[in-house]
């Protein structure tokens, strides 16, 4: 029994019945690391020490009859961007190469409580800038469907692992679509929560009014589970929501009759590749004949939403990111004869393209005489987009469209074209410009690569996307399906 | 309305990124491109429009006056690339 | 060329917080380097700020005792961007385009006549760390710098006058009036020296009767009232000659400089700050609405100027001891208590700015912790009017109570300090002293008054000093003249 490739509630029902304990299902994923990740590169930093005596913990606290959290004894991987105490924390940055947290995330906090077992720190596009991962300073992740294949960005090491069974579990950040763009790349389940339903204490920030974290996972009970545990209100950030945490595990239930459901227009003509629209079409198909009702509604602001991210996110971003000047933390420049020297040539040397250009656009967006036309106007579209899904959520429950315009794309593909990298998150970004929860769920494939379809709710309805969800998972093979690692 | 690579020097003084000729060169080109992308939102009448600067709809979230000692302020320091009695080092700052 | 000085004044007050503005670091000054600070205010990657409601309610207290008009309602902070090593996160959450509160005024008196000053805004933001340059005494020749953290954080309060002071001595009082105000209030300790209160000025000339504002230069590093009126002065005098030569104002920084009483130009290479204002993200908005500004307003009580009016008009005192009185809001409790006690506000002033502060000043302490009650300072009194002891020896039982916290009357009677008034005791030890001492008594009844002195004092050390000296004076000159 390769327990590596179970789900979470697989494996809790193992542990419960002591058919396995907990050091034998962290053992059996580092193995299975050791034989993969040297193929995949998902992982910045493994923890196995730490993971081997967490696991000899809950297995006492198992054989003591203690009663435990769903996700206690699971192994869970968690993005380089979040702060991990005495584990060096690098947002795949060179300039924060050996940084190491002197505190933990909330969220991580909240994982270690509930007694989930962090095996490592995943790869990501520098600073959460990316759509593929490759703007990562150390390494380039594969996608474990195809290794000359992109497995998505920035939470693509996130993605890549939970696809590969690397992991059981992970924790992956949502600006643009960072969580759900790799799930749909990666064939897993990515969810990424409404804005202020997990706390962002501890999440390097990128663009602060934009950023959540949230699970991927290998199905959507195991999403339910894990949101459920990291959600909640957090006094150490003011953003987070005083909202009471419904119990999304037991919320999930195989029924559609009767919700209404909304087929984004937009996203379904030109700009999505055949393969994707087929696989999406199908999928709408089958929620119908659950018992949906299924309609298009059009929302005209979509196309603004790319454009839009790209003013507010990096001018939030250009800001966020000043910090990391050599000071305090992280790199510092050896050209040092002054600090205005040391400023320009640690940032130089530290930070990526990518992130030089976003918060070059930032700093522009922001600067005098340009704010009202760039900054300010970006505010306003922002508004408009809104509107247009609140419009929309008077008739619909939920709203559907695919999760990205096309399959993985090659490494390489895009990194010279920029701009057509962005257009890569053209579903996924307007979901996070309104702060509105969605899912990406596997819903095909084309050319043997995974299709994800996207499911977006209402402000704090993560519990009606999940079981619409559900439903769609349930009543289909996709989430069986298992990637088929070559040796090397 | 492109960029020049005079407004790329001002932007890079601005954000303290240091840059090669070369690199200037490669961001005027693709800032550029990626404005005139972004200007599509002109396009839309925002006359009547309120920005949304804050996500949420929530207001006034304070926290009492009390103190809280971190426990951990040598970690914070042990992080600093230069230290000197137990201050943060940093080169002189006028020229 | 006549011209007119326009100035204003831009002042930032550290608040009287336990806790810094956005985490739970303690403000304590003087700690060691680096021991109050935290992932939010070192600015740690991933930290977040949140908001010390005291430090709101300290703002609308002093906003409402400024007469803004604009209080209730939303406020907004926003993130101020450029780059120096005190700023950790390189930007400072201060507020822009929506201040805590607007419009409103201050009075001073100005050459005996009252003057508003208009009030522009109100706002909140936080500090920033502290540099120690090393290499040289100050910043210019410093091989390199280190920081200290513990500052940073720490809530100012931002007060911004409109350019309606006219003289470098009207703006020296128009700031002195405000730390009074809010070392009353209890919002900031006023201190200038240590820099928990400070002051830069934007200061301009315009020909006299013009309506329009002359290119203005900014004055920074006026560190105490009579900088500001020094560094003003030599300003305005420095733009006068410039102008009368036919020169033009360059708008610039200027540095005070107490030892030349000069300013000097921080011309730098740098270009004017773009400082790429937007609302902070990671701070939802603030709103005030008018039962959290009544609540507020309730802990104010009397202002200061009410108070000073009342202190003169009704009580009668002088402006000394008014101004003494007022500059300590629990002292001026003190004595209105007393007085409600006992109707002799000109005794117990006395008492109260004489040996009371000088007390309190010697042991650091405030009324509140030292060892008299207006119930004591009466009573003190009380005994005092009527004869059981003399003004001399109430000082000394006054310096007892302080010191021992005993009960005035208990002190009285144990030292037996009570003054003798009975006239028949007296007129014996008259008569015992006048015996005692012919020559002076024969010198006093040929003419020389002074002679007196020496027989009164006589009297005095045999009753150690605790006769009534106006009966003394009383009978002696009684007996004499038998």
């Amino acid at each position: 029994m390769e327990l590596y490739k179970l789900t979470a509630h697989e494996l809790k029902a193992k542990l419960d019945n002591g058919e396995a304990s907990c050091v034998d299902i962290v053992n059996a994923v580092f193995e299975h690391i050791k034989n993969t990740d040297d193929k995949v590169g998902g992982f910045v930093t493994q923890t196995k020490q730490h993971a081997l005596n967490k696991a000899k913990d809950i297995d006492k606290r198992i054989k003591a009859k203690e009663k435990l959290s769903p996700i206690a004894g699971i192994p869970i991987a968690v993005k380089d961007n979040m702060c991990t105490k005495g584990t060096v924390t690098t947002c795949s940055s060179r300039i924060l190469e050996n940084y190491i947290p002197p505190y933990n995330a909330t969220v991580v906090e909240k994982i270690e409580e509930a007694g989930a077992i962090m095996i490592g720190k995943t790869n990501m596009d520098e600073f959460a800038m990316g759509s593929s991962t490759e703007n990562s300073a150390f390494k380039v992740t594969k996608n474990p469907w195809d290794l000359e294949t992109v497995p998505g960005g920035s939470s693509g090491g996130s993605a890549a692992v939970v696809s590969a069974n690397e992991t059981i579990l992970a924790l992956g950040s949502d600006t643009g679509g960072s969580i759900r763009q790799p799930a749909a790349f990666c064939g897993v389940v990515g969810l990424k929560p409404t804005y202020g339903r997990v706390s962002r204490y501890g999440l390097i920030a990128f663009a602060s009014s934009l950023d959540q974290i949230g699970p991927l996972t290998k199905d959507v009970t195991d999403c339910a589970t894990l949101l459920g545990v990291i959600s909640g209100d957090d006094e150490k950030d003011s953003t987070s929501i005083n909202a009471p945490v419904p119990d999304y595990r037991k919320l999930l239930v195989n029924n559609v009759k009767g919700t209404k459901i909304g087929v984004v227009k937009e996203l379904m003509g030109k700009g999505i590749s055949e393969g994707v629209k087929k696989a999406v079409k199908e999928a709408i198909k089958k929620l119908e004949s659950l018992g949906a009702s299924v309609e298009e509604v059009s929302m005209p602001t979509f196309e603004y939403g790319v454009p839009t991210y790209y003013l507010l996110a990096t001018a939030e971003a250009s800001s966020n990111l000043a910090r990391y000047d050599g000071v305090k933390y992280g790199h510092r420049s050896s050209s040092r004869q002054d600090i205005l020297t040391m400023y320009n040539e640690t940032r130089r040397e530290g930070f990526g393209p990518e992130v030089k250009r976003r918060i070059m656009l930032g700093t522009y967006a922001l600067s005098a005489g340009y704010y009202d036309a760039y900054y300010l106007k970006a505010q306003k579209v922002r508004t408009l987009i809104k509107n247009d899904f609140d419009k929309a959520f008077i008739r619909f429950d939920v709203l559907i469209s695919p999760t990205t315009p096309t399959v993985a794309f090659k490494v390489g593909e895009k990194v010279d074209d920029p701009l057509s990298m962005y257009l890569s998150d053209i579903a996924t970004i307007p979901v996070n410009l309104a702060g509105i929860p969605a899912i990406s769920v596997p819903c095909g494939f084309s050319d043997n690569m995974p299709i994800g379809l996207q499911i977006i709710g209402k402000a704090f309805d993560e519990a009606t996307i999940l079981r619409v969800a559900y439903t769609y998972e349930q009543n289909t093979e996709w989430h069986k399906s298992k990637v088929k690692l070559t040796a090397a | 309305m492109a960029i020049s690579k005079k407004d790329v020097e001002h932007i890079s003084k601005l954000a303290r990124l240091g840059m090669t000729e070369e690199e200037k060169d490669l961001f005027t080109e693709q800032l550029s491109k990626i404005l005139d992308y972004a200007e599509t939102i002109n396009k839309l009448d925002t006359e009547k429009v309120a920005p949304t600067s804050h996500a949420v709809p929530v207001k006034n979230v304070l926290r009492e006056d009390k103190t809280e000692k971190f426990r951990d302020t040598k970690a914070i320091i042990a992080g600093a690339p230069e230290e000197e009695n137990n201050m943060f080092s940093v080169p002189r700052i006028l020229e | 060329m006549d011209y007119e000085t326009v100035i204003g004044l831009e002042i930032h007050a550290q608040l009287l917080t336990e806790s810094k503005i956005f985490c739970g670091c303690s403000t304590k000054f003087g700690d060691p380097p680096n021991t109050n600070i935290c992932p939010v205010c070192t600015g740690q990657p991933g930290a977040l700020p949140v908001l010390n409601k005291k430090a709101v309610d300290f703002a609308i207290k002093t906003a409402l005792a400024l007469n803004c008009r604009k209080i209730e309602g939303i406020s907004i902070f926003a993130r101020k961007n450029y780059f120096y090593p005190d700023l950790p996160k390189n930007y400072q959450i201060s507020q822009y385009e929506l201040p805590l509160a607007e419009h409103g005024y201050l009075e001073v008196t100005v050459a005996g006549t009252r003057k508003k000053i208009s009030i522009k805004r109100v706002h909140l933001e936080e500090d920033a760390g502290k540099l120690v340059h090393k290499g040289a005494s100050g910043i210019r020749g410093a091989d390199h710098s280190n920081v200290d953290l513990n500052r940073t954080g720490v809530p100012l309060m931002e007060i911004v006058s409109e350019p309606d002071i006219r003289s470098p001595e009207e703006a020296r009082i128009y700031m002195e009036e405000l730390r009074r105000i809010l070392v009353y209030l209890g919002v900031c300790d006023g201190n200038m020296e240590e820099g928990s209160l400070r002051c830069d000025a934007n200061i301009s000339l315009r020909p006299v009767g013009s309506k329009g504002l002359g290119v203005k230069t900014e004055v920074k590093n006026m560190n105490s009232f009579r900088a500001i009126q020094h560094a003003l002065n030599s300003e305005m005098k420095r733009q006068k000659e410039v102008l009368d030569e036919g020169g033009k104002i360059v708008q610039e920084t200027r540095l005070y400089n107490d030892e030349t009483n000069d300013t000097v130009s921080m011309r730098s290479k740098e270009e004017a700050h773009d400082y790429r204002y937007f609302p902070e993200p990671d701070l939802v908005p603030l709103e005030i609405d008018r039962a959290w500004a009544e609540e507020i307003g309730k802990t104010i009580g009397e202002m200061p100027v009410k108070k000073r009016e009342r202190y003169l008009k009704e009580f009668g005192l002088p402006e000394h001891d008014v101004s003494v009185i007022l500059a300590d809001r629990e002292l001026a409790a003190f004595f209105e208590e007393s007085v409600r006690l006992l109707n002799k506000p000109k005794a117990i002033s006395n008492w109260v700015i004489g040996d009371i502060s000088a007390h309190l000043n010697e042991k650091k302490i405030a009324i509140s912790k030292a060892n008299i009650t207006p119930e004591q300072l009466v009573e003190l009194i009380k005994l005092i009017e009527n004869g059981t002891i003399s003004g001399k020896l109430a000082k000394d039982v006054l310096a007892k109570v302080l010191d021992t916290g005993k009960n005035v009357n208990d002190i009285v009677s144990e030292s037996g300090l009570t003054q003798i008034s009975d006239e028949g005791e007296i007129v014996r030890i008259v008569k015992d002293v006048i015996k005692a001492n012919p020559k002076p008594v024969a010198d006093y009844r040929s003419g020389k008054q002074t002679a007196s002195a020496f027989l009164v004092g006589q009297i005095m050390k045999a009753t150690k000093g605790r006769a009534n000296p106006d009966i003394v004076n009383k009978l002696l000159k009684q007996e004499l003249a038998q």
